[in-house]
């Protein structure tokens, strides 16, 4: 009965997972093996309103390791269309002035001697790696109390960087199943819920992603917007320029 | 004066007029103009092959100009290279366009050039009177060559760094001299800073200006000769009463504006890639070079840019270093000797046999497959397949001399045919 439940529910969210774009953690039991490898972000950097969701993401959780240190403040509030009075209250670091790049205050020394090695800086993770990279990584996170971190991931198995999104997206174990004698990934299985739904959190990573992918390329929105002028002139004077090759050549046989 | 020889000395009236016979006095720019542009016959069956000449010398001012708005404000050392280029790609006002043409435009370069010189095997430019021609353009692909990869390095990328290496390191396989040249070429014991500089000098200086030299001489040595056609008749064989090849139209206004059609189509296909894939897919930017160069961390695989992966696919064909450098080095050389490999008394493929047709078609399947294979990890089945694929390459040159010799052909016509 559980199961028909699950599946008359499955059917019942399939439009609006699809409509996400990508699947939950956490299928239930019995399902076939969870694909993580072909989950893609399936973000958008025109959708300003996920991006301004991620860039507060990004200063509630990650800053307080990772840095942007390409990127100023200031532009990110421009092209983020953030007034100037909401960027300086809630998303300028405790310290930074607007025209700052924006940069962890955790000392570079300390972050090696507590994690092994120093956070990276994120300003080109998504172009350095992907979007759907980041986004397999930010969803992989598995409980191993066997690591120092007390967890590990998929995406990037031996990870020195703790799930440090497990309050919002609860602790979740890797069910192994095996295959020729080895252990391999089979699903994940919730030990314990967080803060928001299975839904919710995968909102939260999108934007996330789709932040870092903005951050990567900044001027990609608007170098999209231009292209599309240059082109259909480019396309006007191809036009022209055939036309006047054909008058001139008309009488040359 | 009559109206036709004022016409000639490019006679205006006016003082407009008298400066510009005040200049021609002194400077020949009527006459140069006229031989080297509006009475400059060239044939007028050229097809589509015919475009990449002035489209290689657009892409050629291209990078001169985004290249010189870049040292702007790029910032050469092993310590400032990096972060320069992100400034240029933020902070300066379309710093990220100057750059993405300049990246993309390394690649369209290479795209004209090769298509280019594949229209000179297509219809034997190569062969008498043109064997200087086609040296000239050799050494210009040998220079584009060093110019793209000391390029390559300046971004200070993870795999700038790498690919210096590895290139860098093929000098070592040279017997004897080979560890103090490479000691030599870098200035240091590993790629680093002092390479960086040293590169950037000879990228922006050195190799341009053999470039553009070389580009002189290119084209001094093509008016000299006239340009080859789809059929490989000389239209100077056959003038009419005024001394014009009767097979031949002035360069300018017939050609310079069927070029502006290919410029125009160019430039469409650039602002494609440069505004919406300016990375095409890994090809034109690697994803490994978004990472500051990093001497413990090797980007796996590394591969050079897709305009050296069919020689790369040779080098690593081979097992013994010393001995795939040298392949790779006959591989590049090979083209240099095609004029005195190629016997066939006709130039054209058009009026060649299926003897020569078959052997450039293995030369082409095989150069695209090991470019492929080149961008591949060195494990099997590619190892194997770009030793396959290397055979039909090495054998298109070097059994030349033998094939087209006894490959039938079809009488060549006396005048230039059309062909839609």
């Amino acid at each position: 009965m559980a199961k028909f439940t699950a599946l008359v529910l499955t059917l019942l969210a399939a439009p609006l997972v699809l409509s996400a774009a990508e699947p939950a953690a956490g299928e239930p039991e019995g399902s076939a093996p969870l694909r993580w490898e072909s989950w893609h972000a399936g973000n958008d950097v025109a959708d300003l309103g996920s991006l301004q969701r991620g860039a507060r993401n990004f200063m509630n959780y990650c800053i307080g390791c990772h840095s942007l240190k390409y990127l100023r403040y200031q532009r990110m509030g421009d092209d983020l269309q953030i007034p100037t009075a909401e960027l300086s209250a809630d998303l300028v670091a405790p310290g930074s002035t607007n025209l700052d790049y924006i940069v962890t205050s955790m000392p570079a020394a300390d972050a090696a001697n507590w994690f092994g090695k120093t956070p990276p800086d994120l300003s080109l993770i998504a172009r350095s790696r992907s979007p759907d990279y980041i986004y397999r990584f930010l969803k992989t996170f598995y409980s191993d109390p066997g690591r120092s971190t007390r967890s590990d991931n998929l995406a990037y198995p031996g990870t020195s960087m703790p799930a440090v999104l497990s309050d919002l997206e609860g602790v979740k174990a890797a069910v192994l199943r095996d295959v020729k004698n080895e252990k391999v990934f089979d699903h994940f299985q919730a030990l314990s819920p967080g803060n928001l739904t299975p839904e919710q959190f995968d909102g939260f990573v999108r934007d996330t992603v789709n932040f870092l992918d903005y951050v990567g390329d900044p001027a990609q929105v608007e170098r999209r917007t231009i292209g599309l002028w240059v082109v259909l002139f480019l396309l006007l004077l191809s036009a022209f320029a055939l036309a006047l090759k054909k008058e001139y050549w008309k009488d040359v046989h | 004066m009559t109206p036709d020889a004022a016409n000639k000395t490019g006679y205006r009236a006016g003082a407009i007029g008298r400066l510009w016979s005040w200049i021609n006095q002194r400077l020949p720019v009527d006459t140069f103009w006229r031989s080297q542009l509006s009475e400059y016959y060239a044939p007028k069956n050229f097809n589509v092959w015919y475009f990449f000449g002035s489209l290689a010398l657009l892409a050629l001012v291209m990078q001169l100009v985004t290249g010189i708005f870049l040292t702007m404000f790029y910032k050469v050392g092993a310590a400032t290279s990096f972060d320069s280029v992100e400034f240029i790609m933020r902070e300066v006002r379309f710093g990220w366009l100057i750059r993405y043409l300049h990246s993309a435009g390394a690649s369209a370069f290479f795209i004209v050039v090769y298509l280019h010189m594949y229209r000179a095997l297509l219809y034997g430019s190569y062969k008498a009177p043109r064997e200087l021609l086609w040296l000239f353009g050799m050494i210009i692909y040998l220079a584009l060559m060093a110019e793209a990869f000391l390029g390559y390095v300046l971004p200070w990328g993870n795999m700038s760094f790498w690919a210096a290496t590895v290139i860098v390191n093929l000098f070592g396989t040279i017997p004897g001299v080979g560890p103090g040249l490479v000691e030599w070429i870098r200035g240091d014991y590993g790629i680093a800073d002092a390479t960086l500089n040293r590169f950037f000098s000879l990228h922006v200086a050195a190799v341009p200006l053999v470039l553009l030299l070389l580009v002189a001489l290119h084209l001094v040595a093509l008016h000299e000769v006239g340009s080859n056609n789809p059929d490989g008749v000389e239209i100077k064989d056959n003038k009419d009463a005024k001394g014009r090849p009767i097979d031949g139209i002035p360069f300018h206004p017939y050609y310079t504006v069927k070029d502006i059609v290919g410029v125009c189509v160019f430039l469409t296909l650039l602002a494609i890639v440069v505004f919406f894939v300016p990375t095409f897919g890994d090809l034109f930017l690697e994803k490994a070079n978004f990472e500051p160069a990093n001497p413990l961390s090797t980007p796996d695989p590394i591969s050079p840019s897709w305009y050296f992966t069919p020689y790369y696919a040779i080098l690593r064909a081979v097992p013994d270093q010393r001995i795939g450098a040298l392949l790779m080095l006959i591989a590049v050389v090979s083209f240099f000797f095609l004029p005195w490999l190629d016997r066939s008394p006709v130039k054209s493929m058009r009026y060649r046999g299926w003897i020569s047709r078959t052997f450039l078609g293995l030369f082409t399947i095989s150069f695209l497959v090991l470019m492929y294979l080149g961008t591949q990890p060195a494990q099997e089945p590619y190892v194997t397949m770009a030793r396959i694929f290397a055979v039909p390459y090495f054998a298109y040159f070097w059994l030349m001399p033998f094939y087209s010799r006894i490959d039938s052909v079809k009488p060549v016509p006396e005048r230039v045919t059309f062909h839609g």
